[in-house]
């Protein structure tokens, strides 16, 4: 496609994927340059490939398998609720690392919920320790972001061709076999590449649900490299280890992901006429909501107590991020939005590649790489919240393409032609096509980078200066100072502040809810 | 983003115009500036005294911290560091980037000190905490023999996992590999910090948790609560000394020096204690706070010289990783 007119401009995306590249490697290559011995590899880095590979495999494929049936009972199905339940699902996917293990082993552990249950009939508690439990968590974080984006292209799917299929008379089977399933070909690979590449940088959640040293990862590899035995050679060959291993997922998933050859449709709302199984699909959506909600529902009881004895400095912490989500999803949003474009308009490769770069880099390797870059130019804890914000924008990169560059290629493709015929020009385009046709997305994508922005620790913790702290740093210094309760009140903050920036831009998933 | 980095540019030039009170730079971890540790305490007293500005600046934890400092170098903009431990004094000293300091005092130590560029300022000893009702084992043969379940953290990634490294082999020395491998059964879980693991036990997840011997004294002091206590084992407890230190690069040496000797003053010790929840270097002359009174006092002190502790770090490393990957 590339070298064909095009309506919209692409060298504005490739100018943006070109500095996240500048940032993710020149980062790494500050840190590589900083080293003063040549890293190496030893068997304990071998063995941590290994786990942090095969976990983050378990984990894309169950989440993503998942994902389809009760994305599928969602899209199938109306209800009142519907629109909040979707809001929530995403809640996990921006909870502070610390929060998640807390809520999630209140339901899990030893001592959990399910474990108390069990005992009442008297069997032993669960044993949640071990590879089951690292994949467990991470299908609870990354179940709702597989089930979102499947959701996403199953409303995307044109009505016509449902109202064609229920005309042939054909029955939910039929229909799965020729309408959707080509569309799960297609979305898949990519769903399963960026879960992977969010896995493989796991530390915290794989080492604590793993049980012990069998689950060490590479990111607590290049953690020990950095703090414990100051090697930074061997923490940018570890993170030049990380970025490769998605690098390869992410090929794999665009040599994968078959293009949509069929027709476009007239835009109309979607409906369905395979009514059938409606106890399967209440179920899909029952066990799922129950799966992600049992934690939250942990984080939200723990939380209540402390929520009405909040500390001053909590409330000023909470604004501070609320500060720091907005800059970085207006970043976010000039980052991702000609990228999304440009990939549309046939630049795919180079673009795509440098925006999931993000998912693999590793936030130390990313921080201590702009700490030696600014160091000797500026003092880096009066730079503390642009360098977070930037940094938390880059991060949701990954997850906002996703949810972009489908629409963004379906609006240039279906549209475009008949844009040049019409010799409409670049901008004309632009405002009257592709904006209003994409809002949905932004609005979407918007709200989950601004979701993950408040929830993200990010790189604050290197750069940190006393007066400066957001939410989630606040939350690690109660917890440090032993107070644990106001430590979940302000995570209980976290949650609804999050949910609701998460809510006010997306504003309250009406894509999803009806198109 | 623009804009910010104006705004923050703005700052840092109002900052520097009220540049002629001098700048004290001090490099701690993140819990000591904390709003609930001893950080705006500390800089409000010394702040008093030195007609200066007293800037503290929070690092992660002990271990990142002297990263940080490493990676700065020389051109660093610290003047002190307080908070390595004696674990990581070896790997401290030999960056060359600290001076010695002619700061000496009266240590309330169970150890002899004598090292002339660190001073110590807080010590405590690790120990598994545990609910009071329930009963505790007395040593770590009697832990592995028994059901209790315990959760500890990873010595590579927190500074009390390493402490329990290095506390198992000064007690037990070569048998430390099977004193591992018989606690195995014991260990519910692995965490990365301190927080996770206590937060863990609170919730009820594990009978014990490795923590310090001050930590019921939080509960008591802050909560009003008795029901948490440490366990006191035979072998003796490894002892964690804080420490800071001036660097040699520093551009105000005696404001420096000032500093730690106001560390190791009343005013500065009277304050760890309920912020810190460690045991003053020097007991000032109010004493303990109510409550530390009821703490255990191990029998026996365990704890590494400088050097000592480094030569052994790695070898317990590889000790603990293969009793626990099995």
């Amino acid at each position: 496609m590339v070298g064909r007119a095009q309506p919209v401009s692409t060298w504005p995306g490739v100018g943006a994927a070109g500095l996240v590249a500048a940032l993710i490697l020149g980062t790494l290559a500050a840190v590589a340059l900083r080293a003063e011995t040549a890293g190496g590899f030893g068997p304990a880095d071998w063995s941590a490939l290994r786990f942090t590979s095969v976990q983050a495999v378990l984990s894309a494929v169950f989440s993503a398998a998942l994902a389809i049936p009760v994305a599928r009972a969602l899209a199938r199905r109306r209800f009142r609720g519907r629109r909040v339940l979707i809001t929530l699902l995403g809640a996990p996917f921006i909870l502070p690392v610390i929060v998640a293990i807390l809520g999630l082993l209140q339901v899990f552990g030893r001592a959990g919920w399910i474990s108390d249950v069990l005992g009442l009939v008297g069997l032993p508690p669960l044993r949640i320790y071990g590879l089951h439990g690292v994949v467990l968590a991470h299908v609870f974080f990354n179940l709702p972001l597989a089930t979102r984006l499947i959701l996403q292209a199953w409303q995307e799917i044109p009505a016509e061709r449902f109202r064609l299929a229920a005309q042939l008379g054909c029955d939910g089977g039929t229909m799965f076999r020729l309408i959707e399933l080509p569309m799960l070909r297609r979305i898949l690979p990519g769903v399963l590449a960026v879960i992977f590449a969010i896995c493989l940088t796991s530390f915290a959640v794989a080492l604590t649900l793993g049980g012990g040293p069998r689950a060490t990862t590479l990111e607590l590899a290049i953690y020990q490299a950095f703090t414990y035995d100051f090697d930074l050679g061997r923490a940018a060959l570890l993170s030049a280890l990380q970025l490769a291993l998605t690098v390869a997922a992410a090929l794999a998933a665009l040599r994968f992901s078959q293009r949509d050859g069929f027709g476009a449709g007239l835009d109309r709302a979607i409906r369905r006429w395979d009514g059938g199984a409606p106890v399967r699909d209440a179920f899909w959506i029952f066990a799922a909501a129950a799966f992600l909600f049992l934690p939250l529902a942990a984080v939200l009881i723990s939380g209540l107590a402390g929520l009405f004895e909040m500390p001053i400095q909590v409330l000023r912490a909470a604004l501070t991020s609320v500060l720091v989500a907005c800059v970085s999803t207006v970043v976010f949003l000039t980052l991702a939005l000609p990228m999304a474009f440009a990939v549309a308009a046939g630049r795919y490769g180079i673009v795509e590649l440098s925006g999931i770069l993000g998912l693999a880099a590793s936030p130390l390797v990313i921080g201590t790489g702009l700490f030696i870059l600014i160091h000797p130019v500026a003092n880096p804890s009066t730079l503390a919240l642009p360098v977070t914000a930037l940094v938390n924008a880059v991060m949701a990169l990954p997850f906002g393409l996703r949810i972009l560059v489908p629409a963004a290629r379906e609006v240039v493709t279906r549209h475009g032609r008949l844009a040049l015929s019409l010799d409409m020009n670049k901008k004309t385009f632009f405002t009257l096509v592709l904006l209003p046709r994409m809002r949905p997305q932004i609005r979407f994508a918007a709200g989950l980078s601004a979701a993950l922005s408040m929830g993200d620790l990010g790189v604050i913790a290197l750069f940190a200066d006393p007066q400066i702290a957001t939410l989630p740093l606040q939350i690690y210094r109660l917890m440090g100072a032993y107070q644990m309760q106001a430590a979940a009140g302000a995570a209980l903050l976290l949650l609804l502040l999050s949910m609701g920036a998460f809510w006010l831009l997306d504003r309250g998933g009406r894509h999803h809810a009806e198109t | 983003m623009k804009h910010l980095m104006i705004a923050a540019g703005i700052l840092s030039a109002t900052s520097a115009m009220a540049a002629d009170t001098p700048q004290l730079t001090v490099y701690t971890y993140d819990s000591f500036v904390s709003d609930w540790g001893p950080g705006p305490k500390v800089e409000e007293a010394f702040e008093a005294q030195c007609d200066c500005d007293l800037n503290l600046v929070g690092v992660e934890d002990g271990a990142a911290l002297l990263s940080r400092v490493r990676l700065e170098g020389a051109n660093s903009d610290a003047d002190v560091v307080l908070g390595l431990d004696t674990n990581l004094i070896a790997a401290a000293k030999e960056t060359g980037l600290f001076a010695p300091s002619s700061v000496r005092a009266e240590y309330d130590l169970p150890i002899e000190w004598a090292d002339d560029v660190f001073v110590p300022y807080d010590w405590g000893y690790f120990a598994f905490v545990h609910n009071a009702d329930a009963p505790a084992p007395a040593s770590f043969r009697d832990l592995a023999d028994s059901e209790a379940k315990i959760i500890i953290q990873d010595p590579r990634s927190s500074t009390p996992g390493l402490g329990l490294l290095l506390w198992v082999k000064a007690a037990y020395g070569d048998d430390a590999p099977e004193i591992w491998a018989g606690l195995a059964d014991n260990i519910v879980t692995v965490t990365k910090g301190w927080s996770e693991a206590y937060g863990l036990f609170l919730d009820g997840e594990a009978d014990m948790v490795l923590s310090y011997t001050t930590s019921p004294a939080y509960h008591l002091i802050a909560e009003e609560d008795d029901s948490k206590a440490a366990a006191a084992f035979d072998e003796g407890h490894y002892m964690q000394v804080e420490v800071a230190a001036k660097l040699a690069g520093t551009d105000q040496p005696e404001l420096s020096d000032q500093f730690l000797r106001f560390m190791v003053s009343d005013t500065f010790q009277q304050i760890i204690p309920t912020t810190n929840w460690m045991y003053p270097a020097v007991i000032p002359s109010t004493g303990l706070p109510d409550g530390f009174d009821a703490l255990i006092t191990p029998e026996k002190s365990l704890l590494f010289s400088a050097d000592e502790a480094a030569s052994v770090r790695d070898e317990a490393l590889t000790e603990w990783l293969g009793a626990l990957s099995q």
